[in-house]
């Protein structure tokens, strides 16, 4: 199992290291979503989904499914 | 040789104050209207820029970037591939904000492309200082072959810098800023050689997306340059991924940011506003208090406009020269403009908090938090936005739908949102519960009245959930969800905005649905001052015989009053009503009010207006009763009143769930692209409505 930003918590942050380009969005990728950018979890909607996210300095929002499709690069936290 | 009519289009990311440059830019000079042949607002205004030049502005709907994902979005990209089309505009002028500045730019870059003069507006730069924030203007100019104009559009800094670089625009470079082809030169050096005299990146754009673009056939394009799906969307990401590349370069050296200096507002208000107990918690506080308000509020000018109206018609009855011109004006005219009018504050009020909601920031919020409720009913967050306006009305509503990326959300979405209790409805609400429901209160302080309107709002958002529910196990439709959501940041809201947009949608209203409702009032006096010659003619004669023939038991006072009443029954409305009073009849409803409901079905607001007319043309007094009291004096033939508790709660469940506007009709037709939606709304609803007001009746009588 792969880490993805579905599995960030609250205020951790990581680096987007690759994703299923069928199953992400374009307009997902316009906002800075891309490879090697850092992301940011802040908040998640209650139930689970969807969760809220600066990635590339924008605030977005996405659903669970979408966020399990792209891996990522946990900070180690100190 | 500077021209002396320049034509501009304002393009930029949503939530970068786009509109308000626009405003500023454009005062009250604005026109809105359509597209032709699809439902996007077009707005345009203009602008003065010196002694003999004039701009004319297009204000384009909000997009990140021209890879379009909605008919909005189109909008842009067709408009800018399109040298012949009329609009195409001589300088884009492509609003950013300075905290966004690094997304914003990639759609700055991709209009570079196009080669059209192109201007940057950097806007809200009076928070740079608190966000410590720092550009090198020179050199973004520079880098991105541009001139820059930094702006505040809540300060009102910049604007005249915009003008002035509008006016100056031949001055402007129209060479891109990059080279996007270098993502695969060979595949784009071969559509370079076919097709020599496009730009490259236009035929890309063809290629890429469904944009109607010159002459070129677009299948035999794509045939020979054909690549799979994912092969495509592959180089739209490596297409990206450069242009960050620019940008990320770009803005290294050219903007500077003390993340220590930024203050974080944004964070703070998310935590709360977000929260999974204390979010619920503000947003339905909000939604109490703005439904609160707006009844509150707005029953003082409503109930001024309604008296005064009243007042109005028989100072015009009694004053102007009797005859069939002034039956007209006080019976026709008068009431149909005071039933347009009525409604002025309520939809005012509603549009206010909308566009409070929206321009803070909220509403992304609101969504964020209602997505996965929302979606047990197989509708997406973003049907919050619509459903809330549908309270307003549903057809701007329906046209909100259009950013829900999932067809099958966005269908059920518009499928259900007529049930929402709109604008129109209300009138209808409210004169029947001040007639049925007593005046009283509840446990000391709630009124039982305020509670019927409540507990009617809650049955339409019920009714809306419901059969969202059934259509989302019924239809079966796959596609997958795209859902991205930005959240911007909270900004106090513009009052320059929020005004213009008030003034917009009321007057869209007035003169839209106003046009109808004036029409079907003067139509409707027409029908019930004439008749067939036979009975209505004859009247006079025909009552006096039969009061005569019944002296010992009628006073011959009633005269007058009869022969009204007898003219209206034999008028051409009588005739009609008449004829359709068995189908209505176990609903509770006379003919007066069948005529009232039929003519409801070009749209609900007419209701109150026709029973108006109707009343006011059987009505032979000289005093000018208000509707209400013309209701409560209506009589059944047994002499019960017409209004009682039964018909009111039937003719309440009947507006609640009919589908009685053909104008949503209309706009669902345009939205879905096909009869067949709104034909099943028609049916179904008005079917759902018949039952409900028929059980009603048959069990309360």
């Amino acid at each position: 199992m792969q880490t993805t930003i579905a599995d960030l918590k609250i205020g951790q942050k990581g680096t987007i290291t690759e994703f299923n380009i069928d199953e992400i969005p374009l307009k997902l990728l316009e906002m800075g979503c891309l490879p090697g950018n850092s992301v940011e979890l802040i908040q998640i909607a209650p139930f689970g989904c969807p969760l809220y996210f600066v990635v590339n300095d924008s605030h977005v929002a996405i659903r669970l499914e979408t966020a399990k499709e792209i891996t990522v690069v946990i900070e180690s936290t100190n | 040789m500077a021209k002396e009519h320049i034509k501009v289009a304002l393009i930029g990311n949503p939530n970068t104050g786009k509109t308000s440059v626009f405003n500023h830019l454009t005062g009250l000079h604005q026109q809105v209207g359509n597209y032709p042949g699809i439902t996007v607002e077009k707005k345009i205004g203009s602008c003065k820029l010196s002694e003999n030049t004039k701009a004319t502005i297009l204000d384009l709907p909000g997009t990140y970037s021209l890879n379009a994902s909605s008919i909005d979005e189109n909008v842009v990209i067709e408009l800018l591939m399109n040298k012949k089309d009329e609009n195409f505009p001589d300088v884009v002028v492509v609003v950013t904000e300075v905290e966004n500045l690094k997304r914003n730019l990639l759609l700055f870059t991709q209009i570079k492309d196009l080669e059209i003069p192109t201007i940057l507006v950097i806007n809200m730069s009076d928070r740079m200082k608190l966000k410590g924030i720092e550009l090198d203007v020179p050199f973004l100019e520079n880098q991105l072959k541009t001139k820059i104009a930094l702006v505040s559009s809540r300060k009102n800094i910049g604007i005249e810098k915009i003008k002035e670089l509008i006016l100056n625009y031949e001055s402007l470079s129209t060479e891109p800023c990059l080279n996007a082809s270098s993502i695969d030169p060979e595949y784009f050096d071969k559509l370079r050689k076919a097709f020599p005299n496009q730009l490259v990146y236009k035929l890309w754009l063809v290629i890429t997306q469904d944009v109607n673009f010159l002459n070129l056939d677009r299948n035999e394009m794509k045939s020979s340059f054909t690549k799979s799906h994912a092969d495509l969307r592959r180089l739209q990401q490596k297409e990206t991924i450069k242009r960050y590349q620019f940008i990320n370069d770009t803005l290294k050296v050219g903007q500077k940011i003390d993340h220590s200096k930024a203050s974080d507002i944004r964070a703070k208000l998310d935590r709360v506003l977000t929260h999974r107990i204390f979010g619920y918690f503000i947003f339905f506080f909000i939604l109490f208090g703005i439904f609160q308000s707006i009844f509150v509020w707005s029953s003082y000018p409503m109930d001024l406009i309604d008296s005064s109206f009243a007042n109005l018609a028989s100072y015009a009855k009694t004053h102007l020269p009797a005859g069939e011109f002034t039956n007209l004006i006080s019976e026709g005219i008068i009431p149909g403009i005071g039933g347009i009018l009525i409604f002025i504050p309520q939809i005012a009020f509603l549009f206010l908090f909308i566009s409070v909601l929206e321009e803070s920031g909220y509403m992304s919020r609101v969504v964020f938090l209602m997505d996965k409720i929302m979606r047990r009913y197989g509708l997406s967050g973003k049907s919050v936005v619509p459903l809330i306006s549908g309270t307003a009305c549903a057809i701007p509503a329906i046209m909100g739908a259009r950013n829900i990326e999932n067809w099958k959300e966005r269908l059920i979405t518009i499928l259900v949102t007529p049930f929402i209790t709109c604008s129109a409805r209300l009138p209808v609400y409210a004169i029947l519960i001040a007639l049925i429901i007593p005046q009283k209160k509840v446990l000391g302080f709630i009124s039982l009245q305020g509670l019927t309107l409540m507990v009617l709002y809650l049955l339409g958002f019920g009714m809306a959930f419901f059969s969202a529910f059934i259509l989302n196990k019924i239809l079966k439709i796959s596609s997958k969800s795209y859902f991205v959501v930005e959240m911007p940041s909270y900004k106090i809201p513009l009052f320059k905005n929020v005004a213009i947009n008030i003034l917009e949608k009321t007057k869209s209203f007035v003169f839209g649905a106003g046009k109808i409702i004036l029409a079907i009032s003067i139509i409707l006096w027409f029908l019930g001052s004439h008749g067939p010659d036979k009975d209505f003619g004859n009247a006079q004669k025909i009552v006096e015989h039969e009061v005569y023939s019944n002296s010992y038991r009628i006073n011959p006072s009633v005269i007058p009053n009869r022969v009204a009443e007898y003219k209206l029954e034999h008028s051409y409305i009588g005739i009609i009503g008449k004829s359709i009073e068995p189908a209505i009849k176990p609903l509770g409803y006379d003919w007066k009010i069948g005529i009232a409901v039929v003519s409801s079905f070009a749209a609900r607001e007419v209701f109150v207006g026709t029973l108006a007319t109707i009343y006011s043309v059987g009505n032979n007094s000289d005093e000018e009763a208000t509707i209400k009291q013309q209701m409560k004096q209506e009589m059944r033939e047994d002499g019960k009143p017409v209004f009682n508790f039964a018909t009111g709660i039937s003719l309440l469940l009947f507006y609640a769930f009919a589908m009685q506007c053909v104008s949503t009709l209309a706009i669902v037709k345009k939205e879905t692209n096909s009869w067949k939606w709104p034909i099943i709304q028609l049916v179904f609803m008005s079917g759902f409505a018949y039952l409900t007001a028929l059980l009603a009746y048959q069990l309360l009588k």
